[in-house]
């Protein structure tokens, strides 16, 4: 267990804004949620705040993409990308601006804060918008990799992170590319695939899992758009049952894309492990999770079910 | 001067034309634009056509972009793309859209769902100053336009960031797609209400050539503050049977309605 995501991400891109002049960090009066206060303190001229008004700051980051910047959005998921959706579509994805919209406390980070604070249509949303890359980093070590590949990338992109520290999954050397899934355990019996901070649940499933004598593969799909097919047909010519695990609605999710793309492959059963379409239960995060059944054990029950099928 | 009327005539006529061809489009406020169009692109603004993505032009964002056909033209009378390319305006695969798409060369960004114009405009405004590059951001607007909320979050952005070289422009035609702007949503003061944010605001006859291009001039220099300028203008303007008619927001000329509406601005198709 270490620091939050949106830590290291923060960190990272300060880092890399010293050697980067044109690298511009916007937030919407978030800078204690992004934890990015310590950028605008030592980058005052590469950091504009905007100000709670997620559609303006969306707009104003086409403009300074279109003056030559690389603007990185910043702030909560729930308003970034509901509030500003029509200029994500617009300003951004259709007018192909080099924005980065970083995302924080994703899903269901917030708890208790309630539905308003939650994120779990995000990536319906955005899904269905052509010209935008989805990332949901899973750990710190990827968080902070895939921050230095965002830089390499022509475009918009929406990462989403969550709120609290997460478990390592990654060790320095382990290499990312955006598009492409990391496969993190090889089995022939089933295949558990989770995004963001499900990949680690996916992750402890798959080795108690194996324990038992199942052998499971479990794949990170850290960039749910574009979905990374060739990894996911490589992972279906070996196991013809996945489980799909996610910190999003059940309607539009990875579950959802996945299932789509097996919808004419009989051979396949995709089962869906996500949350309800209804506003969550109150509670905080870990409660959430575990009440809608986002748990090792929840994941390992529902693998015997799909087995014994 | 008056070769500046001239081209906005010429302007008109071309619109008219290629809506005609295209059979679609949105005449009124195309037309009602057309002069601070032609003032803007003919005088006011540093743009080189023949390399459209000069780092040091001005930039010009059409934020009302339902009234892309005049705009579309002036970029091929300029010389962005093929003037041949305009016949192609609306039709199966044509890179001309009913709005500003950037793959039109000299379009800056994709624009038409309005009240998004003013944002991006006080980004390369922002961008601009932080740069340290003398560049000027235009940008226009539906009057219609400004009962959408995005537009004053810009307004309190641009006045916070004192951005002086942002210009922005509203095509006061007094009418919307359902009738007069007052009727629909009242926006009283205009000035005021952009003054109580910060801005420094004129008032011209936005389809006088003269008056157009002074007023740039004049609020250049004031510093500290972003420009509004609001545009006094006729929807319609030209053709006395489309002037001040909410019917002609959008719509397609018949083939008389067309040559009747050429014959008044001067002449047969240039």
């Amino acid at each position: 267990m270490s620091i939050p995501c949106r830590k290291v991400f923060s960190e990272t891109i300060l880092e890399e804004a010293k050697k980067d002049a044109s690298i511009m960090v916007l937030c919407t009066d978030s800078r204690g949620s992004v934890m990015i206060g310590d950028f605008a303190d030592e980058l005052p001229e590469q950091f504009v705040e905007v100000g709670i008004a997620e559609q303006n700051s969306i707009g104003i980051a086409a403009g300074l993409a279109n003056i030559g910047f690389k603007p990185y959005v910043c702030g909560p998921a729930c308003f970034l990308s509901m509030r500003s959706a029509e200029q994500i579509k617009v300003d951004l994805a259709y007018s192909h601006s080099n924005v980065k919209v970083i995302a924080i406390s994703g899903g269901v980070s917030y708890g208790a804060l309630g539905a308003t604070h939650h994120s779990l249509q995000d990536i319906a949303l955005l899904n269905a918008i052509p010209d935008i890359k989805i990332i949901l980093p899973s750990d710190n070590y990827q968080t902070i990799m895939l921050t230095k590949e965002l830089l390499k990338e022509e475009g918009p992109v929406y990462l989403r992170m969550g709120r609290g520290a997460v478990p390592d999954i990654y060790q320095e050397g382990d290499s990312f590319q955006i598009g492409k899934a990391n496969v993190l355990m090889e089995g022939e019996d089933i295949g558990i695939i989770g995004a963001g901070e499900t990949v680690y649940y996916c992750l402890e499933a798959g080795r108690k899992l194996k324990s038992g004598g199942i052998h499971a593969t479990v794949a990170d799909l850290h960039t749910i758009k574009p979905i990374d097919k060739d990894t996911l047909h490589s992972i279906t010519r070996k196991v013809k049952k996945l489980i799909v695990v996610e910190e999003h609605s059940i309607n539009g999710g990875l579950g959802s894309i996945i299932s789509s793309l097996y919808s004419e492959d009989t051979a396949v059963t995709v089962r869906k492990l996500a949350l309800p379409d209804t506003n969550m239960v109150t509670g905080s995060s870990n409660e959430i999770f575990k009440h809608y059944g986002l748990s090792v054990d929840n994941i390992i029950k529902n693998v015997k079910e799909l087995l014994k099928k | 001067m008056e070769h500046l009327e001239k081209k906005a005539q010429e302007i008109r006529k071309n619109l008219l034309n290629m809506i005609y061809e295209g059979q679609a489009g949105h005449m009124g406020g195309s037309l009602s634009s057309t002069d601070i169009l032609v003032a803007l692109y003919y005088d006011i603004m540093r743009i080189d056509p023949k390399n459209p993505k000069w780092e040091n032009r001005d930039r010009f964002i059409l934020s009302k972009g339902h009234c892309v056909e005049g705009l579309l033209c002036i970029l091929a009378d300029r010389g962005y793309f093929d003037k041949s390319i305009l016949h192609t305006y609306s039709q199966y695969q044509s890179i001309l859209i009913g709005h500003p798409n950037n793959k039109v060369p000299g379009m800056e960004v994709c624009s038409g769902a309005l009240g998004h114009g003013l944002s991006i405009a006080a980004g390369i405004a922002l961008g601009a100053k932080r740069k340290k590059m003398d560049i000027r951001s235009f940008v226009l607007m539906g009057d219609g336009e400004q009962a959408e909320g995005s537009i004053w979050e810009a307004a309190m952005a641009a006045s916070n960031y004192k951005l002086d070289n942002l210009f922005a422009y509203i095509d006061r035609n007094q009418l919307q797609i359902s009738g007069t702007t007052e009727a629909v949503m009242k926006l009283g003061d205009l000035r005021a209400k952009y003054e109580a944010f910060g801005w420094d605001v004129s008032e011209i006859d936005g389809n006088n050539m003269q008056q157009i291009i002074a007023n740039f001039y004049e609020a250049e220099k004031n510093k500290g503050k972003p420009h509004l300028i609001i545009a006094n203008t006729i929807k319609g303007k030209g053709v006395s049977f489309m002037e001040n008619n909410v019917k002609w927001h959008h719509g397609v000329p018949t083939k008389e309605q067309l040559n009747e509406a050429l014959q008044e601005l001067g002449g047969v198709r240039s």
